[in-house]
């Protein structure tokens, strides 16, 4: 899988879209279009800068160009008994990293070990002024300017196009193994929050169509010692669920109408809004297949404090992340005209203005 | 350089006019303006840098912080916030012709919320605290440097901080899940909630580590963990230090995640067993301590293939504590390195330089030789697990000179750790210490982009002025100094 870096012909891109005054729809694999609002644009593509810079799994860092498969990095992590830890939803085989950090999207594993933003050490980008700069770097601990690496990841290449990623792994556990519980949404609730003040090997939990779902992971005898303080059903194809929960390849997923992400504190009650419930992140990941109206969701979630995406919200280009504050708009504002005063990277694509 | 501009300048009808219009906003006792009463506030824990501030301001609330920014604002004086002081960078000192808004009174924790392991604090609330408090849940917060003690959580997210466990259970930036913050105008502004993301940018990641830039936190939402139910501690000597750097590889590529992972070289731990009575083997060349943590079953198994490895990797003795009394003294000795090293020289300077961990024994070797060069011993105490340096210079500052032949050693050391892909700190951050070595790590298009991250949170730029990110013109000045390799650091500026 030869590897190409093609950061100066993206540069010349970026210089000739501000010299015409076009803006730019960056694209890695394209998997993830269906994400946002709608933004127009000459397609930017990514997806030719690819292959992996440096991995040396002593480190425990990888770094890759943007374009690079997810499928290639995870392969070549899971050679040396590693992985992305924060089990980045791929949709579809030619998902991207650099879109994977763009949409800062994590799986079932994220709030045992970390979102994809805690995952990124560092990176190369351009920014609105079609400067290549560096920020973050290679190793674990990195306090010397502000975090711009972080800040890229679910900007939604807003902010700049990332060329370069280095991000954290993790050694792959070993172990694992699902264990299921019959139970009702409160129910599952609980016994998911009660996961998170014991100290268990628990990496997974998630609730659907009453039934409790707790993955725990580790060495082989933590695992057992796991299941015999946890008791539940041992689920025979474990890693198949997970990986269909992670890609959304579960028939919940399958449904025609709007589909929400709701993301709430893990305790929060069953919320009571008419649908179809699947809970994930042991509660604080909801997803929700409604035909109630968006505007009135957003109310009763704002109300327990959490926000709501609408996810594939189609050409209809209401919003779809929830609304900012003022104050936060505001700042969201300056700092999007202190990456790209040209508003030349997918403009839109988060918020109008943006 | 240090400037110790003690003696307070007369005032300016301006600053009377300040002074005047705070004691407006406030009680009494929360303005401090005589000379004793602002001594204390000179400087941070790197005490080389001193500067007496116009006046301290000690709020009592999130109003009356709201109010000291606006008034700040409108007369356009420098605000520098403060914790604890324990900072190592200088990036509390004051501004001379600014004051200081200490955040000493905000020691309340708001709430401790166990069903979604959160707690809600003020910002003057120390580190240890929020674990005392969670501990009756069986709960902790994680991140534990080793001034925890003392030191402010507000000052921890402002710094980024880590301790000896974040190879497992990462730093603040990993543990922050909400903030409120009152920006340079006085907004008052959440950022998260508390929920595990929150729409549009990262600004809780942009604010961690932002060294009282950027906005001024007044309220910090973590995330607890639950206590493991046991932790084990290896303790390894090597014969060579390099040996000691290739077990740390070894143990990570054999699937360990330790939840501490710490190396000390030979000055260090001989000052440590002097000082402390850890139990450390004084003729060994570098010692490991390696900690593993979660169930029993778990910590059994884990210590054994600790224990493997480190012997596979010519480690002269392996030891495991043999209670818990004995993991607490092992722990002892490294957690009281620096004031160890502190009684063997009448001075020590405190680096701070992550590097990629494979540079490990290279950069040791390159350290010895740069000591040698200068001729200040050098003890080395560090996050081994995630490459986090702490080199310690020892010097004497009434000796003439010495004071900057060990800085100029200390640059020399960051750059080392530059050159070999790592960076200029890994947890103490830039402050006023490291301004010019932030030149070296970046070039101008990307602090030209900091200052514009700055600009875009706080446009006047009274937020600690003239710290973290230096301006292009002190990194031409800066640069015209310090060649290197005969390569002259950001070409596109003009010199002079
Ligand atoms: C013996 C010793 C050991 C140490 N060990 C470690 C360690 O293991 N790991 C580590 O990371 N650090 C360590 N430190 C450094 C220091 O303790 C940390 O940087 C700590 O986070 C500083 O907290 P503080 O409350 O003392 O902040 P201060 O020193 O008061 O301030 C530090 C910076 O934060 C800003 N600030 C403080 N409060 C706020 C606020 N509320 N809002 C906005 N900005 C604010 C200040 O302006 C300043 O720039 C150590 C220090 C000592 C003296």
């Amino acid at each position: 899988m030869g590897a190409t870096d093609l950061s100066p012909a993206l540069r010349s891109q970026v210089l000739a879209a501000l010299e015409a005054g076009t803006a730019l729809k960056i694209c890695g694999g394209d998997s993830k279009h269906f994400l946002g609002r709608t933004t127009a644009g000459q397609v930017l593509s990514l997806s030719g800068h690819h292959g992996i810079v440096d991995y040396d799994p002593r480190e425990l860092v990888l770094t890759a160009r943007a374009g690079t498969r997810l499928a290639e990095i995870e392969e070549t992590l899971a050679q040396a008994g590693q992985m992305l830890a924060f089990e980045p939803p791929r949709f579809g085989a030619r998902a991207t990293l650099g879109g994977t950090m763009a949409c800062g999207l994590s799986g079932p594993r994220r709030p045992y070990r970390g979102a994809a933003r805690d995952a990124i050490l560092g990176c190369r980008l351009i920014n609105g002024r079609g400067e290549v700069l560096r920020f973050g770097g290679q190793v674990m601990k990195n306090v010397a300017g502000y975090d711009v690496s972080r800040l890229m990841v679910g900007a939604y290449g807003t902010l700049g196009i990332l060329l370069e990623i280095s991000v954290r792994v993790w050694p792959r556990p070993t172990h694992s193994l699902t264990l299921m519980y019959e139970c009702g949404p409160a129910e599952a609730i609980e016994r998911m929050c009660g996961l998170s003040l014991r100290p268990l090997p628990v990496d997974g939990a998630c609730f659907h169509e009453g039934h409790c779902y707790i993955r725990v992971s580790g060495a082989q005898t933590a695992v057992q010692e796991a299941h015999s303080r946890l008791g539940g059903e041992p689920l025979h194809d474990g890693a198949a669920f997970w990986e269909a929960l992670r890609e959304h390849r579960l028939p919940f997923f399958a449904c025609a109408g709007p589909l929400y992400r709701i993301v709430v504190k893990p305790h929060t009650p069953p919320l009571a809004i008419a649908g179809d419930w699947l809970l994930d992140w042991g509660g604080a990941q909801r997803w929700l297949a409604s035909p109630v109206p968006a505007s009135a969701i957003r109310r009763c979630v704002a109300q327990a404090g959490g926000h709501v995406t609408r996810w594939r919200a189609g050409a209809d280009d209401a919003d779809v992340f929830e609304p900012l504050t003022p104050a936060l708009a505001r700042i969201h504002r300056r700092l999007k005209d202190g990456f790209d005063p040209g508003h030349v990277f997918n403009p839109g694509r988060t918020y109008p203005g943006l | 350089m240090p400037n110790a501009l003690n003696a307070r300048p007369k005032r300016t009808p301006t600053q009377r006019k300040l002074l005047k219009a705070l004691a407006r906003l406030l009680p009494p006792a929360c303005v401090l303006t005589d000379p004793e009463d602002l001594r204390p506030f000179e400087c941070d824990g790197l005490s080389v840098y001193r500067r007496m501030p116009l006046a301290v301001v000690l709020p009592e609330t999130v109003d009356q912080v709201q109010a000291i920014m606006r008034l700040a604002h409108r007369m356009g004086i420098p605000v520098v916030a403060r914790g604890a002081g324990t900072g190592l960078s200088g990036g509390a000192l004051p501004s001379g012709d600014g004051i200081v808004l200490s955040l000493a009174k905000f020691t309340r924790i708001l709430r401790i919320d166990p069903p979604n392991a959160l707690a809600t604090v003020e910002p003057g609330v120390r580190n240890l605290a929020i674990s005392e408090a969670a501990a009756s849940h069986g709960l902790y917060y994680a991140p534990d440097p080793s001034s925890q003690i003392a030191c402010t959580i507000g000052g921890n997210v402002a710094e980024n901080a880590g301790g000896v466990h974040c190879l497992k259970y990462g730093l603040t930036v990993h543990n922050v899940l909400g903030l409120k913050v009152v920006t340079g105008e006085g907004e008052l502004v959440s950022i998260g909630t508390g929920t595990l993301d929150s729409p549009g940018y990262d600004l809780l990641a942009l604010m961690t580590g932002s060294e009282g830039m950027l906005a001024i936190i007044v309220e910090v939402t973590v995330r607890l963990l639950p206590r493991p139910e046991r932790a084990q501690v290896a303790l390894a000597a090597f014969d060579d230090i390099a040996k000691a750097g290739e077990a740390v590889g070894a143990l990570i590529a054999g699937g360990m995640v330790p939840a501490a992972l710490e190396m000390m070289d030979r000055l260090a731990v001989q000052a440590a067993e002097d000082f402390v009575r850890a139990g450390y083997p004084r003729d060994a060349q570098a010692i490991l301590l390696c900690e593993v943590d979660g169930s029993n079953a778990e910590v059994s198994q884990a210590i054994m293939a600790v224990r493997e490895v480190l012997l596979q990797s010519g480690a002269s003795l392996v030891r495991t504590a043999v209670d818990e009394a004995e993991r607490q003294r092992f722990w002892k000795g490294r957690k009281s390195a620096f004031p160890a090293v502190g009684r063997i020289a009448p001075d020590y300077y405190c680096m701070d330089g992550t590097i990629p961990r494979r540079e490990l024994p290279r950069v040791l070797r390159e350290i010895a030789a740069l000591s040698a060069h200068y001729g200040l011993p050098v003890a080395n105490v560090f996050h081994a697990g995630d490459g986090n340096l702490h080199p310690l210079i020892l010097f004497d500052a009434n000796r003439p000179g010495e004071l900057a032949r060990c800085e100029a050693l200390g640059r020399d050391i960051l750059a080392l750790c530059v050159a070999a892909g790592g960076t200029i700190t890994g947890e103490h951050g830039v402050g006023m210490e490291k301004i010019d070595s932030m030149c070296i790590q970046f070039q101008s298009g990307e602090l030209r982009q900091f200052h514009a991250v700055k600009a875009a949170l706080d446009p006047a730029g009274l937020l600690n002025p003239g710290k973290a990110v230096p301006t292009l013109h002190r990194c031409a000045e800066f640069g015209a100094m310090h060649v290197h390799r005969g390569e002259l650091p950001h070409p596109d500026l003009d010199r002079f």
